[in-house]
């Protein structure tokens, strides 16, 4: 029997082996190696990079560098997702390792935010975290903490510490006993297939007949072009954290359990592979 | 807590119950009587019917209620034909009891009532004081009356012999009519009205109980001899009083009021263990005289009364005070809005039973409370919400308008909704209840505020114009409660909801933590949810829930098991968590001071975690530190005592030295941050974490603790064994006595207030929150346990006893040993978890006996006591109790309802394929009876219900082997084998009598895979010889050791054993973990002790001033073979295991005993404490003069075998005459 505990953990230490390869028309002094790193799937792509940052940048010279961008098979990638959603979004059905492309030159300054440091990473973090808990309990659980739990929050994330993020998270995660669960749900769907970035709504996790919300719910209030009709052909993919949970889940359950460290449960919709 | 059940008759005379953990009134299961009165106790509800009879209803169980029958056969040895029937003709009956004065034929033994049966015939009774007579039962004399014995003499002029049946009590889950068959001449006129209580007067568990009962004629009625064994009683006495009484009320306690028709209130006085029907009565005048009582309602320390101004009074029992119950006035009644319904609520809940006079409230209060249910229906919660509004109270003084309204009520747990979702449940109400802890004794001036109540609030808005409600004390609170029916005068549809009559909440015990659903309409979840708690599945089957755990797993193996070698992005760093705590100095000035401490997490090459636990202080203004790498932590203990949230950490240097590190914080939350945090690196670095392997390692501390140790593969070798002291624990939430595991994830375990438990799966709970612990499967816990101290009193001339002591004598009030002084008003609980529910009482059931009074006598202090006085006694002592109860979390579940003395589990080797079969599991209940547990299995450890297997006397220990041999000890002292259990035959068909030891009284009994040891009160343990598969029941005890407490014996035939040595004059005796190694197969006699362990973990100095010191225990299992656990090494709470303290001079014996006592100095010297466990060992091992032998297993020689077959022949022989003692188990039901 394994407890649900089991899978928060499973959730934080995910990992997606990246390949990173420079673009081919940076200009290098000398042949730029490719970088391979276990990205963790929780985190930001621009926190997590310092590493090939510095890798590529020592093949290269001092005036060519400007701000690093990444890219897959075309499309920029968005620093301010996390990166399991990127990778569930964009590359799930691709083979292992992720092969993301970096480049120093031509930041499309329409597909992507600049990221200057960590403090805007940061201040995108919090600000994802206050708004979940604007849905989860009006705010006072978030408003209630300090500064320096805000901090152990951050930090936890930044240096991949489980414990030390938990140990304040679970506080965002509580919810009054007399309630079934929390307010509203923090999620948010995304699909390739339509220009809106995302979908989100207010949805509660309990209906009015006290019945649970299950992630079938959400979709059919939400995305019903998402769900397989009855009889139809499975046309698409519900990922979370790079699994399909079941339809019968209980949102709830999900937001607890499945949700980024944002307190956000991003939820990709992306057309069934067609092996 | 077990369940319990509310007690309710309404209008028609149906009687219905509402079972704390139920959240529907059911109809009573023998619905054919209609009755206007119940009062009920925890398993029986007496009742007066519409026909003016009483009836009894007493609730099924597991346990039969058996009564046992005998009768002696006698018999005059002559000349001509030897031992004849013909007796002379001043000799006693042919067929007599056993004094020989009464004669007793066989066939004129009648059964007392309709309500019993037979079990079987008569048999005769072998067993003579524990020893088989194997003479059909004879005994021998010179004469009658005299001494007899086994054995035949020359001088035997007379025999006799024992016959025995047993009746059985077959009227359970019915009412039975109690029969009146007493004299005509005082045969009771019909009775009016009748109460049960009294059950706590005794501690004692054979359910003695006071029921009185009120005729019509105002007399009162006391039902002699109603107890656990005979719940009918045995006939009516007639209590003689000052005037007629109308009505009456019996306390769980020793409280007994009675209403005159005069309007006056009677009190019993006298009333106590040895004289339950109490001496004299006294009158109460009633509150102010022109309104007389008309109705009185009695708890454990509290009086309610009604008089006739519908006025309520309340009485405290600490000072005869009476307070003026608010609310109740006409004025106020007549209101209109939710203040005018909290006050009728308020007047029904003390209005306790005004129903028996219908007259009273019930038009009175017709209009007024129908209004308000009809304003409540369609705002039920905002309603209630009112109602508990209410600020808080000042108690009022006599004679005070102020309520002295309990704060605590308020804190209503539910909505007095009455509303139900289903309408195919059985309509009901959905009463709002008040659980407030109890207070038995609450001090004078708050005496009423901090009674407890439960507020039951029975309304229904729909249908029912109104409905009572009415409130009743809690837990054990008040035996009798009205209902009182409001509305009467509406007519009472088929489909209506039942408007009540009578209430009695006497046997209902609801916990404060205790949930209930009587309140709540559930809504959004199954109804299966309401049997959830009741059986043990895996709570976590979804279909979805799997699934994510199955993705899961699956997409870690796609993404990473490739890529393993890949850098990870991001790099662990040091993390850092200090904080503020206090250490215990352990040299000079030896004390706690401040420190500040750091754990340090970093992530080792191997990417493991790992910690260091960095502890900084000042000593002499020189800053320095110690430091612990959490890798080397075997195991954290919370010590907690009366004043101090602390905890010791031990690793195997530590542990060898017995210098542990002792960390105390300020509060308890943050105490248990640290220890979970602590934990949790421990964990981590071991690379331990989630729900416990089924082959792990369970023990108890002798505080009650639970810890577990997983099996490293290094167990297994036996080349290189893991020494003990490294193995690490890690603590479950849960406090018990006694656990038990068979290596297949069954875990049981036995509370001290001898509940059962079965473990869930889960892990953390108590204080470990978060992380540290499963989401699931943790639930509440409670137990109970009691403190003793000791009133000593010495004997002068003048004044005979008295308090007075020699100034060479102890303490008037005292600790077991005389050493500490314990007062009544100074002794504290344990530790600061630990909570009083009791009030001091004496405690009678102490080994030796009492006088009425509880007092022992001996010739001086220190000596052996006896229950009455001589001569030669100078002085006496008394022990007196006090109850305390902890509540925690754990990963436990109650099995209810019978409470345990003993459990055994067969044990099993993983990887045996048992599937298919169920888990054979025996137990010994507190009152002695044997038990077998059926369907437990792996999927649900905690099994379907008892099997009872019948003995002919109370035993107090089983044990199961690893072939399904179960051996048992009765309370006389011998063992008893359970012949032909079998997976098929699971409770086996008959007992074989053991003899025990010459001139011993075993105790306890344990069983490996062949090996049977026991254990006698004396210590000794002993090895049964010559037991063989053809005949398991051996032929023979071969003394091993003495100086032995508890025992256990693996499935591999490891033997363990706690040794006990009393030290001197200190009353610490010493319970040391001892181990047999090399008890193998091949190698029956072993090769020694395993020194290096047990001794290990002693948890020095970290316990505190109390009688019951405890340092840490720990059961070990150290099986070199074998990875599974089956562990059994309960501690006494009285005998701390401190092995090594007479090494050490008196005064440093006793600093390190004690916390706040001085420690040996220096830290890292070669002091005393630094002595190694081999040398302490080294001297202790001489004390066991006797080898082990181990099993037996070798070929024979061929004259042992002849001897062998010899000695089992003979067995044989004896084993033929032993009777069948009891019936198969198919009988038993």
């Amino acid at each position: 029997m394994t407890d649900d505990k089991d899978v928060l953990r499973d959730v934080w230490f995910g990992r997606i082996p990246t390949c990173f390869t420079l673009y081919q028309d940076e200009i290098t002094e000398r042949e730029a190696e490719p970088y391979y790193l276990l990205l963790p799937r929780v985190s930001y792509l621009t926190l997590v990079t310092d590493k090939v940052k510095k890798h590529f940048q020592k093949v290269m010279r001092q005036e060519d560098i400007s701000e690093i961008w990444f890219e897959y098979e075309g499309t920029p990638l968005k620093w301010h997702y996390p990166i399991g959603l990127l990778f569930d979004l964009l590359a799930s059905s691709s083979a292992l390792p992720w092969n993301i492309t970096v480049h120093f030159k031509s930041f499309p300054e329409k597909d992507l935010l600049h990221c200057p440091s960590k403090d805007a990473i940061e201040a995108h973090f919090m600000s994802c975290v206050k708004e979940a808990d604007a849905l989860k309990h009006k705010s006072q659980v978030i408003n209630e903490m300090q500064k320096k739990d805000h901090k152990q929050l951050w930090m936890g994330l930044q240096n991949d510490r489980f414990d030390q993020f938990w140990a304040i998270n679970r506080k965002l995660m509580e919810y009054p006993a007399e309630e079934n669960g929390f307010r509203y749900i923090p999620f948010r769907i995304y699909q390739t297939t339509t220009e809106r970035p995302f979908i989100q709504k207010l949805f509660r996790p309990v209906a009015a007949d006290g019945q649970l919300h299950t992630l079938g719910d959400l979709l059919k209030d939400t995305c019903p072009s998402a769900i397989t009709p009855e009889d139809g052909e499975k046309k698409n993919q519900v990922l979370i954290h790079g699994i399909e949970p079941m339809l019968e889940t209980p949102l709830q359950w999900l937001s607890e359990h499945l949700s980024y460290p944002d307190n956000f449960l991003h939820i990709s919709i992306i057309p069934q592979p067609t092996d | 807590m077990p369940n319990s059940a509310l007690w309710a008759v309404d209008l028609f005379g149906k009687v219905h119950t509402l079972s704390t953990a139920g959240q529907y009134w059911e109809l009573c299961k023998d619905s054919q009587l209609e009755f206007k009165r119940v009062s009920a106790a925890t398993q029986c509800c007496w009742g007066i019917a519409c026909d003016n009879q009483v009836y009894v209803y007493v609730c099924a169980s597991d346990v039969p209620i058996r009564c046992r029958e005998e009768a002696y056969e006698n018999q005059r040895w002559n000349p001509v034909g030897g031992f004849c029937e013909k007796l002379l003709p001043s000799d006693r009956w042919q067929w007599s009891d056993v004094s020989g004065l009464q004669h007793r034929p066989l066939d004129g033994v009648a059964l007392p009532s309709p309500h019993w049966a037979w079990e079987s015939d008569w048999y005769v009774d072998e067993n003579f004081g524990g020893e088989p007579t194997e003479k059909g039962g004879w005994t021998y004399a010179i004469d009658f009356p005299a001494t007899y014995t086994r054995d035949k003499k020359w001088n035997s002029c007379v025999r006799r012999r024992r016959w025995i049946r047993y009746r059985r009590y077959k009227s359970r889950d019915t009412w039975a009519k109690i029969p009146s068959k007493d004299d005509p001449e005082q045969l009771p006129d019909p009775f009016n009205d009748l109460s049960v209580g009294g059950w706590e007067i005794t501690d004692e568990p054979v359910g003695r109980l006071s029921v009185w009962a009120v005729s019509l004629q105002g007399k009162v009625w006391y039902r002699e001899d109603v107890n656990h064994p005979n719940p009918e009683g045995s006939s009516w006495s007639l209590m003689d009083t000052p005037g007629e009484v109308v009505q009456i009320s019996c306390g769980p306690h020793d409280l007994l009021w009675a209403t005159l028709w005069e309007g006056q209130a009677l009190v019993r006085e006298g009333i106590n263990r040895n004289n339950p029907k109490g001496s004299s009565w006294s009158i109460v005048e009633p509150p102010t005289s022109e309104n007389g009582i008309m109705h009185v309602s009695v708890g454990v320390g509290v009086v309610w009364a009604v008089t006739k101004d519908r006025k309520v009074w309340g009485i405290g029992c600490e000072d005869r005070a009476i307070y003026f119950r608010q609310g109740v006035t006409q004025s106020e009644l007549s209101g209109k809005t939710w203040k005018a319904i909290i006050a009728s609520r308020e007047y029904d809940r003390s209005h306790s039973g005004s129903s028996s006079s219908l007259l009273s409230a019930g038009c009175f209060f017709g209009d007024e409370v129908r209004g308000s249910g009809e304003s409540c229906a369609p705002s039920d919660t905002d309603a209630s919400s009112e109602a508990e509004r209410p600020g808080p109270d000042q108690p009022g003084p006599a004679g005070s308008v102020d309520s002295p309204r309990n704060p605590r009520d308020s804190l209503a747990l539910g909505s007095g909704s009455g509303r139900t979702t289903e309408p195919a449940e059985e309509e009901t109400t959905g009463p709002a209840i008040q659980t407030p802890g109890l207070e038995p004794h609450p001090g004078p001036a708050s005496t009423l505020a901090e009674l407890p109540w439960t507020n039951i609030d029975l309304k229904e808005p729909k249908r029912a114009p109104s409905h009572p409600a009415a409130g009743f004390p809690e837990a054990s609170g008040l035996s009798t409660l009205g209902l009182l029916p409001l509305g009467l005068e509406e007519p009472y549809g088929a489909d209506d909801h039942p408007l009540w009559a009578w209430v009695s909440g006497g046997g209902c015990a609801v916990e404060p933590h205790t949930v209930l659903k009587w309140f709540t309409v559930q809504s959004g979840l199954s109804p299966s949810m309401q049997t959830l708690s009741m059986s043990i599945t895996p709570a976590q089957t979804a279909a979805w829930r799997k699934q994510i755990f199955q993705q899961l797993t699956e997409r870690t193996k796609r993404e990473l098991e490739n890529f393993r070698h890949y850098e990870q992005a991001v790099e662990q760093s040091v993390w850092v968590k200090t904080g503020a705590l206090q250490w215990w100095c352990d040299w000079k000035p030896h004390k706690w001071v401040d420190v500040r401490v750091a754990l340090e997490q970093f992530t080792g090459l191997d990417g493991a975690r790992d910690s260091i636990l960095f502890i900084y202080y000042v000593v002499h203004e020189e800053k320095k530190y110690i430091h612990v790498f959490l890798n080397e932590v075997t195991v954290l203990v919370p010590v907690l005592n009366e004043t101090k949230h602390s905890f010791a950490l031990y690793t195997p240097e530590r542990t060898r030295q017995r210098w542990p590190v002792r960390l105390a914080a300020a509060t308890e939350q943050d105490m248990n941050d640290w220890l979970a945090l602590l934990n949790l690196s421990c964990c981590e670095s071991r690379r331990v974490h989630g729900r416990p392997s089924p082959q792990a390692i369970w023990s108890v501390t002798c505080k009650g603790d639970i810890f577990v140790s997983e099996p490293s593969p290094d167990l297994e070798a036996p080349e290189h064994m893991l020494p003990c002291d490294q193995m690490f624990w890690r603590q479950m939430g849960g406090h018990l006595r006694v656990v038990e595991a068979n290596g297949q994830g069954v875990v049981w375990g036995i509370g001290y207030d001898h509940t059962a438990w079965v473990y869930t799966g889960g892990y953390g709970g108590g204080c470990f929150q978060g992380l540290a612990s499963s989401t699931s499967n943790i639930y509440t816990q409670s137990d109970v346990k009691c403190v003793y101290i000791y009133e000593n009193q010495r004997w002068n001339p003048v004044t005979g006893y008295s308090s007075r002591g020699l100034p060479t004598d102890r303490y008037m009030w005292s600790d077991a040993s005389g050493l500490q002084e314990c007062t009544k008003a100074g002794t504290k609980p344990p530790s600061l978890q630990w909570t009083w529910v009791s009030d001091w009482a004496v405690d009678f059931s102490v080994p030796g006996g009492t006088d009425q009074e509880g007092w022992q006598y001996a010739s001086d202090f220190p000596a052996s006591y006896h229950g009455y006085k001589t001569m030669k006694d100078f002085v006496r002592r008394r022990c007196w109790a006090r109850k305390c109860k902890l509540v925690t979390t754990g990963p436990w579940l109650e099995v209810a309802p019978l409470t345990l003395a003993d459990v055994s589990i067969i044990p099993e080797r993983p990887g045996a394929d048992r599937s298919g079969h169920n888990i054979a599991l025996w137990a010994v209940s507190d009152k002695g009876d044997v038990l077998c547990r059926l369907g437990v299995s792996e999927l649900n450890p905690a099994g379907s219900s008892w099997l009872h297997v019948g003995t002919d006397q109370p035993f107090t220990s089983v044990s199961i082997g690893a072939c399904h041999q179960v051996w048992a000890v009765a309370r006389d002292g011998s063992a008893f084998y359970r012949g032909s259990v079998s997976p098929a035959q699971p409770a086996g068909d008959c007992w074989y009598h053991i003899p025990s030891p010459t001139k011993q009284r075993l105790k306890q009994v344990s069983v490996g895979q062949t090996s049977v040891y026991a254990l006698d009160e004396n210590g000794n343990l002993w090895y049964r010889q010559g037991v063989t598969p053809s005949y398991p029941q051996g032929s023979s005890w071969e003394h091993v050791s003495n100086n032995v407490r508890r025992v256990s014996v693996g499935p591999l035939d490891q033997v363990w054993v706690i040794a006990n040595k009393v030290q001197g004059s200190h009353s610490l005796s010493r319970g040391t973990v001892c181990h047999r190694t090399g008890v193998r197969p091949r190698e029956p006699k072993g090769q020694g002790w395993d020194y290096g362990i047990g001794v290990s973990k002693a948890g020095l100095g970290l316990h505190g001033h109390s009688v019951c010191a405890g340092t840490w225990h720990q059961g070990w299992w150290e099986a070199p073979d074998s990875p599974s656990g089956m562990l059994d090494l309960p501690v006494s709470p009285l005998g701390p295991w401190q092995p090594w303290v007479t090494r050490l001079s008196p005064s440093r014996g006793a600093g390190i005993t004690s916390p706040s006592g001085p420690m040996p100095p220096e830290p890292s010297g070669a002091g005393p404490r630094r002595e190694l466990p081999s040398a302490v060992w080294s001297r202790a091992s001489p004390g066991h003069p006797h080898r082990w032998p181990g099993p037996r297993r070798r070929p024979l020689a061929p004259s042992a075998a002849k001897a062998a077959s010899r000695t089992r022949k003979q067995a044989a022989r004896r084993c033929e005459g032993s009777r069948v003692i009891c019936e198969p188990s198919r009988l038993s039901h």
